[in-house]
C-alpha cells in the first residue's frame, strides 16, 4: 500500500502545486471559479454570516420576550422578526449549510476524484444563492413579511406585509438546494474512484446522497407552492382563498409535502458528520456501517409520507392523522438506529476529546431528547395539547440547533484544518462547546416547559404567569449567542494568525485526508484506487489506497 | 404522584376529563425519553473514560455488530414508539368523536376576538360560560384567516377555518375561568386574542342562562372592543314589546287606549301631554327616557307618582327599544287582524 | 476503448476518465431534473384534482367552453415539434449536422406558432371575461367554482408556456451549437438532452391537454 511521491510529498507538508487556495488570487479568479473547493469556501462565507443574522434576530426576539407586555419593538415588528428569523435560519443556513459548504469541499475529495459532476453548474448554486439572499434582504429592508416561515393561507395571501419579493426568494434558494442535490447524485453516481463501489463509501457521503435524494424530489413542490401564493397575492386567484373556493388546507398539505423532508435534509448531513467524526476520534470502524448507511436512505424515503403530522389539528380527518401518525413512528426508528451505532462505535475505541468530539456528545444527547420529543409530538392526541405552543419550537430546535448546528460545528472543527491549513485553538474550542452546551440546555429545557404550560407560538404578548420560563430562556440564549460569538473570533483569528497545522492533525483515515490539507486545485495527482473501507484503525499508518496495491 | 409530575412538568391544572388521561400518557412518553437519552448520554461517558486514547498509534479492532443486536435496536424503539401511538390515537379518535348528547355551542373565531352563541340562547363576544360535568361541542368556524382555539387546562385544540366548520369537544369537570388562546399565527393581534371559559356548577349555569333570556346578554358577556359593534338582533319594536312585557311596564301602562295606573302608550308619542305642575309637554324620546329614568321628575297631571324608577335595571339599547315601541303604538299603526309572524330586519354586518 | 481523441476541444471535462462517463452523468442529471419539472407540475396537477372533485359541474361546463380546435391543433403541433427534435437528435447522429439544424429551426417554428395560438386563446379569454379568481366575469358560465376553473387553467398553461419558452431558449442555443459543428456521431449528447427536454415540456401538455380540454 504505497502512496505516489507526490501525494506523500503533499501529506508531508512539502507543497508540490499550489494549494485551492493559492492558484489564483484575484477576486475574479474565486467569482469565476470552477473548483468546488472555492465555492464550498464561498457557501461558507455566506451561510456563517446568516447564520449570524439569523441569530441577531433570534437574540432581538429573546429579548422582548423577557416583559409579557408591549416592550422594545411593536407587534408587527416582532412579527416581522421571527418569520425573518425562520425564513433567514431554514433557508438562508440549515438547508444550505453542510451539503453546500462542506458537502461541496469534501465529497469529490471523499470520492476521490477532481471534482463534482457539473462544476458550472456548482456555481451557478451558489449565485442563485446569493439572488434569493439578496431579494429576501430587500425585502427585510423594505419591511419584510410577517407571516412566520410557514406562510398559511389566507394569511399570507391577505396580509399587507412584502410577502410576494419574500416567496420568490424562496423560490430561488428551492432552485439552488435543487440543483445543489442533483449535482452531488450524479457525482456520487459517475464519479466515484476506481474500487470505490457502494458499499466502502464513506458515511457522510451516504448522508450527502439521502439529503440530495430529497432536495431534488421535495424542493419542486415547495416551488409551485410559494409560487402559487405569489400568484395569488398579486392577481387573487384564489386557490386558497375560501371565499373563491379555494381550501388554505390544501396550502398546508401541499407545504407540509415539501417542508417535512426538508427537515432530513437539515438533519442527515450533520448525521454524516457525526458518523465521521465518531469514527475519526474514535479511532474506530463504524459499528454497524450497513445499517447506518441504509437508515439514511430509509430516513429519506419514509420521511415523505409523513407530512400530516403537522396537520393534527388542522381539520383533517381523524383517519388521515392516524395514518401519518402511525408512519411518522417508523421515521423515528431509523434515528434511533443511527445513535446505537454512533454509540457503538465508541466500545474498545480509542477516543480522544477534542472539540469536534465535544460537540459529538452535545449532540447525541440533543439528537435523542429532541427527536423523542418529535416522536411524543406525533403521539397525536398528546400533540392536540402541544401543537402551536413553545413544545414544538423547542423540539424543532434541540433538532435544529441541538443537533444540526452541533454536526456543522463539528465539520468546522474537524475539516478546518483541512480546508484552511490551519489549526484552530483547543482550548478555546471546548471552551465556546461547553459554553453552547450549556446554553441551548438553558435556553430551550425552559420552552419545553412553557409548551407544555400553554405558552402558544409567535406571541409578541404573553399572559404573566409564563414570565419566569421566559426569562430563563432569555439567559441561556444570550449565552449560548456567546458560546457563537467566541467561535467566530478565534475562527477568524487562526485563519490569519493561526500555526500551520499537519496535514492530517487527527491521523484520520477517512478518504479526505489523503491529499494536502489543504489540497492542490486538482485534489490528487493520480487518482488513488480505493481497496478498502474508509476508518479502519487496525493499523496505525496512513490509509493505503492508492493504485499498484 | 400525578400531582407531583404534574407540577414538575409546568403542566396546567387538569380540568377536563381529556386532561387526566392526556398527562398520563404524557408522562410514560417524557420518562421514557429522559430515561433514554440519559442512558445514551451515560454510556457515551462511560465509553468514552473507559475507552480513551492511551496512545497516537493505538489501534482499534475491527468490530461488526451481530445481527440480532441490531434486531434489537430497531424493534425496541419501534415497539416503543408503536405502543405509543396507539394509546395515543385511541385517545386521539375519542376527543375528536363528540358524544351525542352534547351540549352545542357556535364559535366564531375572527381578528381578533371570539364570538360564542348558543342555539337558543344569548351571544357572548369572548366569554364561553358552560356547565361543569357536561359535554359541549364546540362547532367553530372563522371570518377571515385561520385561528386555532385552544384552552391548556382542558388540553383541547382545533384550528378554526375560514369557509369551514371544524369541531372540538370536552367535558369540563372543575367549576372557575379557564383562558382561552389562539394558537394559529393570525396577525398583529394574534397573542392578545384570548377569551375566557367560565365553567359553572349546574345550577349556577341554569341560572344564568335563565338570566339571559331576559335580554341582559349584551351587559353582563364579555367586553365588545372598538373592532366590533354587535348590533342589536331583529326589530326595535319587537324587542320593546318583549322588555315591556318583562319588565313589568304593562302592569301599569295599557296599550289599547284604556287609562290604567298610568297613562296609556297609545298614541303617546307626540301627545301634547299636561304635567302637574301645569305646564305641558310634548311627549318626545327624552321626555319618555326621563319617564323611565326619573319618574318623579314630571308627572302626568291626573296621576299618581308610583312608577319606580328603571335608573340602573335597563340598559341603553333597552331604552331604545321600549321607545321605538310606544312610538309605534299609533292609532292607525296598531293590527287588528292576526298577527302574520315575526318580522325580523336584516342584520347588519355579520 | 474509449476514444477521446478527435472530439472538438471542450466537450470533455478534466474531472471525467472518459467520454462515456461524461455522458452517463450528463442523461443522469437531466433526468433528476426533468424529475424535479414534473414534480414543480405536479403540484398544480394535486390542485386541479383537489378542485375537480369540488366543482365538477362549473368544471365539465368551463371546459367546453375553451375552444377544442385551438387545443387540438397546438396537441398536433407539440408532437410534431417532439418529432422533428428527435430527426434532428437522428440527423446529427448520422453526421448530417445541416439537415439538424433545420430540423431544430422546424421545432423552433413550431414552438413559436403554439405560442402563437395560446396567445389568440388567451386574448379570447380576456375578451370573454373568462378570467381567474377576482376578475371572472364571464357571462355564459355563472356556476360557482367557474372561476377556479379558469384560476387552475391559466396556471397550468401559464406555467407550460413559460416552459416552452425555455425550451426554445435551450433549442436555440443548441441551434447555436449544432451550427458551430459541436455534435457529431462522436458526441451529440447535448442535443439529446436538449431534445429530452423538449419532450417532456410536450408530455406535460399532452397531460393538460385532456384534464383541460377534453374531460
Amino acid at each position: 500500500m504505497r502512496l505516489s511521491e507526490a501525494d506523500s510529498h503533499a501529506l508531508a507538508g512539502a507543497t508540490a502545486a499550489p494549494t485551492y487556495l493559492h492558484d489564483g488570487t484575484t477576486v475574479m479568479s474565486w467569482l469565476n471559479t470552477r473548483d468546488h473547493k472555492r465555492v464550498g469556501v464561498m457557501f461558507l462565507v455566506s451561510v456563517i454570516f446568516f447564520f449570524l443574522i439569523g441569530g441577531i434576530f433570534a437574540l432581538l426576539l429573546r429579548f422582548k420576550l423577557l416583559e409579557p407586555g408591549p416592550f422594545f419593538v411593536e407587534a408587527i415588528g416582532y412579527n416581522r422578526l421571527f418569520t425573518l428569523h425562520g425564513i433567514v435560519m431554514i433557508f438562508l443556513f440549515l438547508i444550505p449549510s453542510i451539503p453546500s459548504a462542506f458537502g461541496n469541499f469534501v465529497l469529490p475529495l471523499m470520492l476521490g476524484t477532481r471534482d463534482v459532476a457539473f462544476p458550472r453548474l456548482n456555481l451557478a448554486s451558489f449565485y442563485l444563492y446569493l439572488a434569493g439572499a439578496v431579494l429576501a434582504i430587500w425585502a427585510m429592508v423594505h419591511g419584510g413579511t410577517d407571516t412566520g416561515w410557514t406562510f398559511y393561507t389566507p394569511y399570507s395571501s391577505t396580509t399587507a406585509t412584502e410577502v410576494f419579493p419574500v416567496l420568490i426568494a424562496v423560490f430561488i434558494l428551492g432552485f439552488s438546494s435543487i440543483l445543489t442535490g442533483l449535482n452531488f447524485i450524479v457525482t456520487v453516481h459517475t464519479l466515484r474512484a476506481p474500487g470505490l463501489n457502494w458499499m466502502r463509501l464513506p458515511l457522510f457521503v451516504w448522508g450527502i446522497y439521502g439529503t440530495s435524494v430529497i432536495q431534488v424530489l421535495a424542493t419542486p413542490v415547495l416551488g409551485i407552492t410559494v409560487l402559487v401564493v405569489a400568484v395569488e397575492r398579486v392577481g387573487g386567484f384564489g386557490l386558497f382563498d375560501p371565499a373563491r373556493g379555494g381550501d388554505p388546507v390544501l396550502f398546508q398539505h401541499m407545504f407540509w409535502f415539501y417542508s417535512h423532508p426538508a427537515v432530513y435534509i437539515m438533519i442527515l448531513p450533520a448525521m454524516g458528520v457525526i458518523s465521521e467524526t465518531v469514527c475519526a476520534f474514535s479511532r474506530k470502524n463504524p459499528f454497524g456501517y450497513k445499517a447506518i448507511a441504509m437508515s439514511s436512505l430509509g430516513i429519506a424515503f419514509v420521511g415523505f409520507f409523513t407530512w400530516g403530522h403537522h396537520m393534527f389539528v388542522a381539520g383533517q380527518s381523524t383517519f388521515n392523522a392516524g395514518a401519518f401518525g402511525i408512519l411518522s413512528m417508523f421515521v423515528g426508528v431509523f434515528t434511533a438506529i443511527k445513535v446505537f451505532n454512533w454509540v457503538g462505535t465508541m466500545y474498545r475505541g480509542a477516543i480522544s476529546f477534542k472539540t469536534p468530539f465535544a460537540y459529538i456528545c452535545g449532540f447525541l444527547y440533543f439528537l435523542v431528547f429532541g427527536g423523542m420529543t418529535g416522536v411524543a409530538l406525533a403521539t397525536t392526541s398528546l400533540d392536540i395539547h402541544w401543537h402551536d405552543t413553545y413544545f414544538v419550537v423547542a423540539h424543532f430546535h434541540f433538532i435544529m440547533v441541538g443537533a444540526s448546528v452541533m454536526g456543522f460545528l463539528a465539520a468546522l472543527h474537524y475539516w478546518f484544518p483541512k480546508m484552511f491549513g490551519k489549526m484552530y485553538p483547543e482550548g478555546w474550542g471546548l471552551v465556546a462547546a461547553s459554553l453552547i452546551i450549556l446554553g441551548f440546555n438553558a435556553t430551550f429545557i425552559p420552552q419545553f416547559l412553557l409548551g407544555n404550560f400553554g405558552m402558544p407560538r409567535r406571541y409578541y404578548q404573553y399572559p404573566e404567569h409564563f414570565q419566569a420560563l421566559h426569562v430563563a430562556s432569555t439567559a441561556g440564549a444570550t449565552l449560548l449567542g456567546f458560546g457563537f460569538l467566541i467561535i467566530f473570533i478565534y475562527l477568524v483569528i487562526a485563519l490569519k494568525w493561526g500555526g500551520r497545522s499537519e496535514s492530517n492533525p487527527w491521523r484520520s483515515k477517512g478518504f479526505e485526508w489523503l491529499t494536502a490539507s489543504p489540497p492542490p486545485t486538482h485534489n490528487f495527482d493520480e487518482i488513488p484506487t480505493i481497496t478498502q473501507m474508509p476508518h479502519d484503525y487496525r493499523t496505525h499508518e496512513p490509509s493505503g489506497v492508492i493504485r499498484g496495491s | 404522584m400525578n400531582e407531583v409530575l404534574r407540577r414538575l412538568l409546568f403542566l396546567p391544572e387538569q380540568a377536563s376529563t381529556f386532561a387526566r388521561d392526556f398527562d398520563q400518557l404524557h408522562y410514560f412518553v417524557i420518562l421514557t425519553t429522559f430515561v433514554m437519552s440519559t442512558a445514551v448520554g451515560l454510556t457515551a461517558v462511560f465509553f468514552f473514560v473507559r475507552y480513551r486514547r492511551r496512545s497516537e498509534t493505538q489501534t482499534t479492532p475491527h468490530i461488526e455488530p451481530k445481527t440480532w443486536l441490531e434486531a434489537l435496536f430497531v424493534t425496541v424503539p419501534l415497539i416503543f414508539f408503536l405502543a405509543w401511538f396507539f394509546l395515543g390515537y385511541r385517545e386521539f379518535v375519542r376527543q375528536t368523536t363528540p358524544p351525542i348528547d352534547s351540549m352545542d355551542v357556535y364559535v366564531m373565531g375572527k381578528k381578533w376576538m371570539w364570538k360564542f352563541a348558543y342555539p337558543d340562547g344569548p351571544n357572548a363576544i369572548n366569554v364561553l360560560r358552560v356547565p361543569a360535568g357536561q359535554n359541549v361541542r364546540l362547532l367553530m368556524t372563522s371570518r377571515d384567516v385561520i385561528h386555532s382555539f385552544f384552552v391548556p387546562e382542558f388540553r383541547v385544540k382545533a384550528d378554526v377555518l375560514p369557509g369551514r366548520y371544524t369541531q372540538l369537544w370536552f367535558n369540563a369537570t372543575t367549576p372557575g375561568r379557564y383562558q382561552i388562546l389562539c394558537a394559529e399565527y393570525c396577525g398583529a393581534g394574534h397573542s392578545i386574542m384570548r377569551g375566557e371559559v367560565i365553567v359553572l356548577r349546574p345550577q349556577d349555569y341554569e341560572d344564568w342562562l335563565a338570566f339571559q333570556k331576559r335580554g341582559l346578554a349584551e351587559k353582563q358577556d364579555g367586553q365588545p372592543t372598538a373592532l366590533d359593534f354587535a348590533p342589536p338582533l331583529g326589530n326595535l319594536v319587537d324587542q320593546g314589546r318583549r322588555i315591556a312585557a318583562d319588565q313589568g311596564c304593562l302592569k301599569c301602562h295599557t296599550t289599547d287606549g284604556t287609562r290604567h295606573i298610568g297613562p296609556t302608550w297609545l298614541d303617546l308619542y307626540h301627545r301634547r301631554e299636561k304635567l302637574s305642575d301645569g305646564s305641558v309637554v310634548d311627549v318626545d324620546e327624552a321626555y319618555l327616557t326621563e319617564s323611565m329614568m326619573d319618574p318623579a321628575a314630571k308627572v302626568v297631571a291626573g296621576f299618581q307618582p308610583v312608577m319606580p324608577s328603571f335608573q340602573g335595571k335597563l340598559a341603553g339599547p333597552e331604552v331604545a327599544a321600549l321607545v321605538e315601541y310606544i312610538k309605534s303604538l299609533q292609532t292607525d299603526a296598531v293590527r287588528t287582524g292576526p298577527s302574520q309572524g315575526p318580522s325580523y330586519a336584516p342584520i347588519r354586518g355579520r | 476503448m474509449h476514444s477521446n481523441a478527435g472530439l472538438p476541444p471542450g466537450i470533455l471535462g478534466h474531472h471525467f476518465s472518459s467520454l462515456a462517463r461524461q455522458n452517463e452523468a450528463m442523461r443522469l442529471g437531466m433526468w433528476l431534473f426533468l424529475a424535479t419539472e414534473v414534480l414543480l407540475f405536479a403540484g398544480l396537477f394535486t390542485g386541479y384534482t383537489v378542485y375537480r372533485f369540488q366543482f365538477p359541474e362549473a368544471f365539465a361546463e368551463c371546459s367546453r367552453h375553451l375552444e377544442l380546435t385551438l387545443g387540438t391543433v397546438n396537441t398536433l403541433v407539440l408532437i410534431t415539434s417532439s418529432l422533428t427534435v428527435a430527426l434532428a437528435i437522428h440527423y446529427a447522429r448520422t453526421d448530417q449536422p445541416r439537415a439538424a439544424a433545420i430540423c431544430l429551426v422546424i421545432t423552433l417554428l413550431f414552438a413559436l406558432s403554439f405560442l402563437g395560438i395560446k396567445a389568440v386563446e388567451y386574448a379570447e379569454h380576456f375578451h370573454e371575461r373568462s378570467l381567474p379568481g377576482k376578475y371572472y366575469a364571464y357571462e355564459a358560465v355563472k356556476i360557482p367554482g367557474a372561476a377556479m376553473f379558469f384560476s387552475v387553467y391559466f396556471l397550468m398553461t401559464g406555467l407550460h408556456g413559460l416552459h416552452v419558452i425555455a425550451g426554445m431558449s435551450v433549442l436555440s442555443w443548441i441551434l447555436r451549437r449544432t451550427l458551430q459543428g459541436r455534435y457529431s456521431s462522436q458526441y451529440y449528447t447535448g442535443l439529446e438532452l436538449g431534445g429530452l427536454y423538449w419532450h417532456l415540456v410536450d408530455l406535460i401538455w399532452i397531460f393538460l391537454y385532456p384534464l383541460l380540454y377534453l374531460i
